[in-house]
């Protein structure tokens, strides 16, 4: 990799009372570039995710944004540099109190002296864009499904231009079709602007359309002492075709030695 | 070197009495620091009035019709409670005096910030719980906003501006709760009824019931919105929440009461004002507890 990392995990480990979730993870992530980070329930993608945007610190090793590391910026530093991301969560956390339209301006109204008609041009021209109509705007998230809240939480995302957009399980719960949806806004997302664009999933459609790379991460408990958390680091289709049966089973879908644990069990 | 081990699977009775001990000055650290948190953001910038005006409409107004019902129903309970008893003493008109001191310097405050916990402080815990575990609190950071100051501060100053407004909607209910059942139902003369009122409550016993009201509300606050940021998941997170929200509020209320009690007892002969309100049993004299605490 040539480019200077926009994002770097240095022997990164995290620890949640007596449970470690994630131990010495080292990795990198250059501008531009669409990663998708995949795993079994429980191996720590999400958690990957929030140390990235600095919304949990790591216990051990450092996570670095431009070369820096998080623990040197204040929290007003940290504040701003958030604001580069986009995160749509996995469960859209929309604001239950607040509209869509609310929802969608939050960010431009917290973080900008825009004019209120600007904001609300904006917030249309994004809902737009993930392709949901303008009376949407009225309504709260309890009244979307869980494909409109999808994507009001993506314009929500994008609302902001951020440099790099950060997508937790995108299509989990949500039909085929509005999965495939999902997947082609993803891929416009990034086509539209010159973003970074990180995605977690278990969706191995989702992985072969919308990233040009994959890391796998591995359940802790089921590594070997001192084996790399990170397994596999290369390509969807490097991936597809992978050696190491732990990766191939995993895209592939198939439950392998699982089946014959949970008899033994 | 020798090294000292500690197996985490003891169970002795001590061993629960030290984890119990750890685990409650660890919940109160995280309680000093969630308050610290919260007066840094409430000293460098207030949020803005549309997140605070329905926070005050939540707190303020839709609490007002509870605490106003309970605070008639307390006046009139203790009218029928002390009528008999001051009826043998030949006493009965002192009972305006009785009722209204106790409504206004205790009952009153308490209560009204009783019914708060209950009604308001259970229910932020909820919200916030719920937030919380829905990722919505992880949103805000994410769009640039810090959760205490946007969800903490105006909950706070609703709480903490309202609940005297509440209290004294509480104590004028009472009053006339309590004037009713003496004089309409119990035949007291309502002249000698309100003379005796008169002659025992003065600004002081008033405007300290509303002060420690500010207090009661501050700690309602603090402690449902700390113990909705700490919320476990689950639906049995939520509601484990909105359950410590009230016993913890309620602990702390009394907590707070006695000590703001001791206090306002204490700097009240310095005021220059009237002792005679203070100990109703020797109004011309200074107060016992007083003399104890200064």
């Amino acid at each position: 990799m040539n480019a200077e990392p926009l994002i770097e995990f240095r022997n990164v480990g995290r620890r949640f009372g007596q449970q470690q979730v994630l131990r010495d993870v080292t990795f990198q992530i250059a501008p531009g570039e669409s990663v998708a980070i995949i795993g079994e329930s429980g191996c720590g993608k999400s958690v990957t995710l929030k140390l990235m945007i600095a919304l949990l610190a790591p216990s051990t090793g450092d996570v670095l944004l431009n070369g820096r590391s998080h623990f040197e910026r204040s929290e007003r530093e940290l504040t701003r540099e958030r604001l580069r991301f986009g995160y749509v969560f996995q469960q859209a956390a929309l604001f239950d109190s607040m509209s869509v339209e609310d929802n969608v301006a939050f960010g431009l109204r917290q973080n900008t002296n825009l004019p209120r008609d600007e904001i609300a041009a904006i917030v249309q021209d994004r809902l737009h864009e993930v392709g949901l109509p303008p009376s949407v705007c009225r309504k709260k998230p309890a009244e979307l499904s869980g494909g409109m809240k999808k994507r009001v939480g993506l314009a929500r995302a994008l609302a902001l231009s951020p440099d790099i957009v950060l997508y937790d399980e995108p299509t989990t719960g949500l039909d085929p079709i509005m999965s495939d949806v999902i997947n082609e806004l993803i891929v416009q997302a990034r086509e539209r602007r010159t973003i970074t664009s990180i995605v977690v999933t278990h969706d191995m459609v989702t992985v072969g359309r919308t990233v040009g790379r994959v890391i796998m991460l591995y359940p802790l408990p089921r590594l070997v002492d001192d084996e790399p958390q990170i397994i596999f680091d290369g390509t969807p289709d490097e991936a597809f075709s992978a050696a190491d049966p732990r990766v191939y089973q995993f895209v592939h879908g198939q439950a392998g030695e699982r089946l014959q644990e949970m008899a033994m069990r | 070197m020798a090294t000292a081990t500690v197996n985490s699977e003891c169970d002795s009775f001590i061993h629960r009495i030290g984890r119990m001990t750890l685990a409650f000055i660890e919940g109160l650290g995280g309680l000093a620091l969630f308050f610290l948190d919260l007066l840094l953001w409430l000293t460098t910038r207030l949020p803005r009035r549309a997140v605070v005006l329905p926070c005050m409409y939540q707190i303020g107004v839709e609490s007002l019709s509870v605490v106003m019902v309970t605070g008639a129903f307390i006046g009139m309970v203790m009218a029928v409670q002390s009528y008999d008893q001051f009826r043998y003493m030949h006493l009965e008109t002192n009972l305006g005096a009785v009722i209204n001191i106790a409504l206004v310097k205790e009952l009153g405050p308490v209560l009204a910030a009783t019914m708060l916990a209950g009604r308001v402080g259970c229910a932020m815990a909820a919200e916030l719980g719920t937030m919380k575990i829905t990722e919505q609190i992880d949103a805000l950071r994410v769009l640039g906003a810090n959760p205490i100051h946007y969800l903490v501060v105006p909950r706070f100053l609703a709480c903490v501006l309202l609940i005297p407004v509440l209290t004294v909607m509480a104590d004028a209910a009472g009053v006339l709760g309590g004037w009713f059942i003496s004089t309409q139902v119990c035949g007291i003369d309502s002249l000698h009824y309100w003379n005796h009122t008169q002659a025992y409550i003065g600004w002081y016993e008033l405007a300290s019931g509303v002060a420690k009201s500010m207090f009661f509300g501050a700690a309602i606050a603090v402690v449902a919105c700390q113990r909705g940021f700490n919320c476990s998941a689950g639906a049995e997170g939520v509601g484990r929440a909105a359950t410590e929200a009230f016993v913890y509020a309620f602990v702390a209320i009394l907590v707070v009461d006695l000590f703001l009690g001791i206090v306002f007892n204490a700097i009240y002969p310095f005021l220059g004002l009237s002792t005679a309100s203070l100990v109703m049993s020797a109004p011309h004299q200074a107060p016992g507890f007083v003399a104890l605490w200064t």
